[in-house]
């Protein structure tokens, strides 16, 4: 079935006299039960994209729909965990996952079994990320990779139908890394939700993900996407990253992204330095 | 083989590390050690019969004036009084800079609006208002209280619209994609962030109030610390001005420790 679907998605951002193609025709349909990861270089706008699938961005021109329904704002069918600063650091680990029971717009059914049903919720994600035993520090007390569980826990909280998450272990090391990849895994078989994931690491992408979208900057825009031919998600292990057919798409992939970095700047300039200082060298000689 | 150089006693870390680690015994220590230093280098001054009693005033004789103040001329009156005129000015201060900077710090066009007239209020000596506040509020307690507000309340506000401004970007996203209306995000998520930010900035403006303090009893004032240091200074009592200003110094500290306190009881989160 149709979860996500982006239909001639433009943003244009105007900074004086220079005009900005943040994004530029994107078309981009994600079904229901996928795990799609976005790449590219920086200034692709993969993370634009994500924030306006979020509702927390608009397209100048074009539209996003959700379940057919055209997405204005942010809204409860969609989740977003941030890289990093989201987490509230005034709240408990456990207030921080059941914060959004205190916003008016989950509080429209206040019944018992609602309550009891939340309650429940928040035990079950407590235990599933591995909080359980930290539900009463606060995030200062957590490493980055724990504060990063929180984030993800209480994003998954109002159980979205899709998870919207921007570069969320950007800022951890190695290993968490591939601790938090099992868990994300797990959860993401476990809640059967959509999930887009925001990364600039093309491992990660490929290692999580249904479908790879890489996007290219100047103007930013679907540059090519790519099926993983691994298997599901619940069957995914760390040895994977080693088999020849993940590694060829990982070349493949890390090949596209540095075509579509490079394009003119850098390469026009470094051709110009060169003749340049051959020139120099030259009248150094004649003199 | 006798001992390893492991195994004595366990090592002390430096004193004198480069932004070395020091427990909060030896802390105190050094703390009290200052304000002893300070103590004996006026001792040693005031005995050496170099300077005038005028001049300066030996420690024992201020803490003698201290005594006669507190026993004969109502001292608890004069600081009280004190007390209740700056907290009045910095408590009304607080009542319009809270909200205003608050407003300020999430709203844009409150921001271009209210800013540039405060930044240039700022700048405005709370000192050359004196005469003004006389005409304008007359020379009864709330023209001190007035120019107490006055010399506090625009840098409360563009400090808390600061404080505002510096709640991460993410913890409002992540409020709004759960679906939190704009008052859920300031009153959940901004006001609650700031807050320990806020109260730091409240703490350094109280102790401006009581610089003011003494300004505002300049006004027609017959009671308070302040006007007891300028009648003082009338008399050549020395001695009474060096409590005055001991008094105003300590009574900050001690304010400035209170808000340590609440800050620690409230944000527990931040001292954990």
């Amino acid at each position: 079935m149709l979860k996500l679907e982006i239909r001639q998605g433009s943003k244009i951002f105007h900074a004086g006299k220079i005009t900005l193609h943040a994004l530029q025709d994107i078309n981009l349909s994600i079904h229901e039960n996928e795990f799609v990861t976005l790449v590219g270089a920086s200034g692709c706008g993969k993370s634009t994209l994500l924030r306006i699938i979020g509702g927390l961005e608009n397209f100048t021109a074009g539209d996003v729909s959700v379940n057919a329904a055209p997405v204005t704002g942010p809204g409860l069918d969609r989740a977003m965990v941030f890289q990093d600063y989201s987490v509230y650091p005034w709240l408990t680990v456990a207030e921080n996952i059941r914060f959004c029971r205190e916003l008016k717009a989950h509080q429209q059914d206040n019944s018992l079994r609602a309550t009891y049903h939340a309650i429940g919720r928040a035990h079950a994600l407590l235990e599933l990320m591995g909080l359980d035993n930290v539900k009463n520090a606060y995030p200062n007390q957590l490493s980055g990779g724990m504060r990063q569980r929180v984030a993800i826990a209480r994003a998954l909280m109002p159980a979205p139908e899709i998870l919207l998450m921007d570069e969320p272990f950007g800022a951890l090391d190695a290993q968490t890394r591939e601790v938090m990849h099992g868990l994300i895994l797990h959860l993401f078989t476990q809640e059967r939700s959509t999930i887009v994931f925001v990364t600039h690491d093309v491992e990660e992408a490929i290692y999580l993900a249904n479908r790879v979208v890489v996007m290219a900057p100047q103007p930013g825009r679907i540059d090519s996407i790519y099926n993983v031919p691994l298997p599901p998600a619940g069957q995914r292990h760390l040895d994977m990253k080693l088999a020849p057919e993940f590694l060829s798409l990982k070349k493949e992939i890390l090949q596209r992204i540095r075509a579509t970095a490079r394009v003119h700047t850098d390469a026009g300039l470094l051709d110009k330095l060169t003749k340049q200082h051959h020139h120099d060298n030259e009248e150094g000689r004649s003199l | 083989m006798p001992d390893t150089p492991h195994s004595a006693a366990p090592r002390r870390a430096p004193l004198w590390a480069v932004r070395g680690e020091m427990s909060r015994k030896t802390h105190v220590i050094f703390a009290v050690l200052g304000f002893c230093a300070v103590l004996v280098v006026w001792f040693g001054l005031a005995e050496s019969g170099w300077f005038s009693k005028v001049f300066l005033p030996a420690p024992q004789d201020v803490a003698q004036r201290f005594y006669t103040w507190l026993a004969e001329d109502d001292l608890l009156k004069d600081v009280s009084i004190s007390i209740y005129r700056v907290m009045g000015g910095f408590m009304l201060a607080v009542i319009v800079a809270l909200p205003l900077g608050l407003m300020i710090g999430t709203f844009r066009p409150i921001q271009a609006f209210f800013e540039p007239v405060i930044e240039f209020a700022r700048y405005l000596p709370a000192v050359a208002f004196v005469p003004l506040v006389m005409l304008w509020v007359g020379i009864d307690e709330g023209s001190k209280i007035a120019i107490i507000w006055i010399g506090t309340f625009f840098q409360m506000v563009l400090m808390i619209s600061e404080d505002v401004r510096r709640v991460p970007k993410a913890q409002i996203e992540a409020a709004q994609t759960m679906g939190a209306t704009r008052e859920e995000v300031i009153t959940k998520v901004i006001l609650k962030s700031a807050m320990p930010s806020i109260m730091d900035s409240l703490r350094i403006t109280m102790g401006w109030a009581w610089t003011y303090l003494v300004v505002a009893e300049l006004v027609a004032a017959n009671s308070g610390l302040g006007y007891a240091i300028l009648k003082a200074q009338r008399f050549l009592q020395t001695d009474k001005i060096f409590v005055g200003i001991l008094l105003i110094g300590l009574i900050g500290l001690v304010m400035d420790q209170l808000f340590r306190w609440v800050h620690r009881r409230r944000f527990p989160w931040l001292h954990a």
